[in-house]
């Protein structure tokens, strides 16, 4: 009886360290959001307190001077057609990779693999005289290619992994149905990649989504196709030290992919689990 | 159907199935990398994006005899990365050890810890340079503790920890997840059988959990390691390499370098020698970790 109790109250002495540890943890952001709603002057005074005048306008100030909606729309539109993007070519890749181990395609599979451990910076400049030379530049479609290619190596080595473990026979049963080899893999194969598709599309979201030196060297001054990191950026350079607005500005920018991890909190983690493992 | 259709049959899976991929892979990765080994030799500026003179050694002898930056901002990352790897991978551990024990608010919790991970660390540098100037100051008012009044970003030692901290506060969720993972499949039997056999909480967890979960191990020390390695976006949003430019990461020396000094040429080299040095660290770590890894 007594070192039941005794676990108890160790399990209640951890609770209660976590718990204050989490609330460490999410104090930035009371501190972005309780300025965010305040005046300059009262954020000068006292960062920690509640407002004494609410100030909304804030955010609806901020909202135009960054031109929120553009950059929301331009950060949506590359991410979601990136991923897709991702998805479709790395899924088709890897499915070759894996059912034809020619040589050639060894070979392709092992830089595929080894060109992972490339830092961005060791490539960033030579790709703007590429990218400059084929007209890629200050383009939205240019930009998605960027991602396509930067984001085929984890997403091949992922797919070509679950590939690996899906049974030849169920392809062989479709062929003796007649059925063609593209048909084989959209209709047979692609279906049942959906759990590593997840994986695929979430480290791929979150990645591509916080991007920034890349929109800064393809996309550069082009206004109208500035990504949500960009614009924040260009606002601070700006107006240092004008927090009421930058705190706003912050907020709104934070919102869009903590909702996203709320509402696909369940999927996240064991993409990121399944991702690690097979990495 | 006859072998010689069979056979362009083959080529055409391989254009439709393979050809995008390797076209996208080529053009922006493989090709600027390898043209990469070129520039490095020549003297090339950002405006003139065309014209890149051949230099031979000129950059690589001034990188190495009279770029006093370059190695100071390998000195701070090698500085950085070592602590940084140390620190969240024990948080994250820790965190995990915590998370794992049946606690009400276990979930929760797990979220909260996970959150900072979905910002990418240009609106996190932004967001902690308020929490640096402004929230610090308040509290060092409020509580007189003086650790919270210094001039955080002010000064090259509490800029670096400035730095340590919030990717420390960033990565530690992502690595926390991978732990968890690894710490449900220990097998508990192994567990209570190191018990009876007299074993205390932290011997079993040293002797027999963290033999068992050395495959997680493998892989946050390489996530953590590449990413403190290159870390960039927190570095211009939280510190701008400065004061001066003493929290300057490598990344940020060869981004400062290219783009703000137009030298193109030495800023590739460096890169290429950035490539060496990231490569060496990582086939070092798996090589060293993978060699402790067991069967359960």
């Amino acid at each position: 009886m007594n070192r039941m109790r005794a676990l108890r109250y160790r399990l209640a002495g951890i609770e209660l360290f976590a718990i204050l540890l989490a609330l460490l943890f999410i104090a930035p952001f009371y501190f972005v959001l309780v300025n965010s709603i305040k005046t300059l002057g009262e954020i000068l005074v006292d960062a920690a307190s509640l407002p004494q005048v609410y100030k909304f306008t804030n955010y609806s100030r901020v909202w135009e001077m960054i031109r929120f909606p553009t950059a929301l729309r331009n950060s949506v539109v590359i991410t979601v057609v990136s991923v897709a993007g991702i998805v479709v070519i790395s899924s088709m890749t890897a499915y070759r990779l894996v059912r034809k181990p020619s040589p050639f395609n060894n070979l392709l599979f092992l830089a595929f693999i080894s060109s992972m451990i490339i830092p961005f910076q060791s490539v960033m400049l030579q790709l703007v005289r590429v990218t400059s030379l084929l007209e890629l530049r200050g383009d939205l479609l240019g930009i998605v290619v960027c991602y396509l290619g930067f984001g085929l190596a984890l997403s091949v080595f992922l797919f070509h992994g679950f590939i690996k473990g899906v049974p030849l026979e169920i392809e062989e049963a479709a062929v003796m149905d007649g059925c063609s080899p593209y048909g084989v893999f959209w209709r047979i194969v692609f279906p049942l990649l959906r759990p590593i598709a997840v994986t695929v599309v979430i480290l791929n979201t979150l990645w591509i989504w916080n991007d920034y030196l890349l929109p800064v060297l393809i996309i550069g001054s082009n206004k109208d196709l500035t990504t949500i990191p960009l614009a924040v950026t260009r606002f601070f350079g700006q107006y240092t030290k004008q927090w009421d607005l930058a705190l706003a500005g912050l907020a709104m920018s934070v919102t869009p992919i903590i909702l996203l991890f709320l509402l696909l909190q369940k999927y996240i983690v064991e993409g990121i689990t399944a991702g690690s493992v097979k990495g | 159907m006859t072998k010689r259709s069979g056979k362009s049959g083959e080529w055409l899976q391989q254009l439709v199935f393979v050809g995008p991929g390797l076209i996208a892979f080529s053009i922006i990765v493989l090709v600027p990398f390898l043209l990469g080994f070129y520039y490095s030799f020549t003297e090339w500026n950002g405006l003139d994006l065309n014209k890149a003179q051949w230099t031979g050694m000129d950059n690589l002898n001034r990188i190495f005899m009279r770029d006093d930056k370059f190695w100071a901002a390998f000195g701070f990352t090698l500085r950085f990365t070592a602590v940084t790897v140390l620190v969240s991978n024990l948080l994250a551990f820790l965190l995990a050890l915590m998370l794992t024990r049946a606690l009400k608010t276990r979930n929760l919790l797990r979220t909260v810890f996970f959150v900072p991970n979905v910002i990418g660390g240009i609106l996190l540098g932004y967001i902690w340079q308020f929490i640096f100037t402004k929230g610090f100051k308040t509290i060092g008012e409020m509580t007189g503790w003086s650790f919270f009044e210094q001039p955080w970003l002010g000064t090259p030692g509490t800029g670096f920890w400035g730095l340590v901290i919030v990717f420390v506060w960033q990565s530690a969720g992502y690595m926390m997840v991978i732990y968890i993972a690894a710490l449900t499949g220990v097998p508990k039997d192994m567990l209570e059988a190191a018990t009876i056999d007299g074993a205390g909480y932290w011997q079993s967890i040293r002797k027999v959990t963290l033999p068992l979960i050395m495959p997680a191990i493998t892989v946050c020390l390489f996530l953590t390691i590449s990413n403190a390695f290159k870390m960039f976006d927190l570095n211009l949003s939280l510190t701008k390499g400065g004061p001066g430019t003493s929290t300057q990461s490598l990344a940020y020396n060869i981004y400062a370098e290219a783009l703000v000094n137009n030298r193109y040429g030495l800023g590739t080299a460096k890169a290429m020698l950035f490539f060496i040095a990231v490569s060496i660290i990582a086939v070092t770590q798996v090589w060293l970790t993978k060699r402790k890894e067991v069967e359960a």
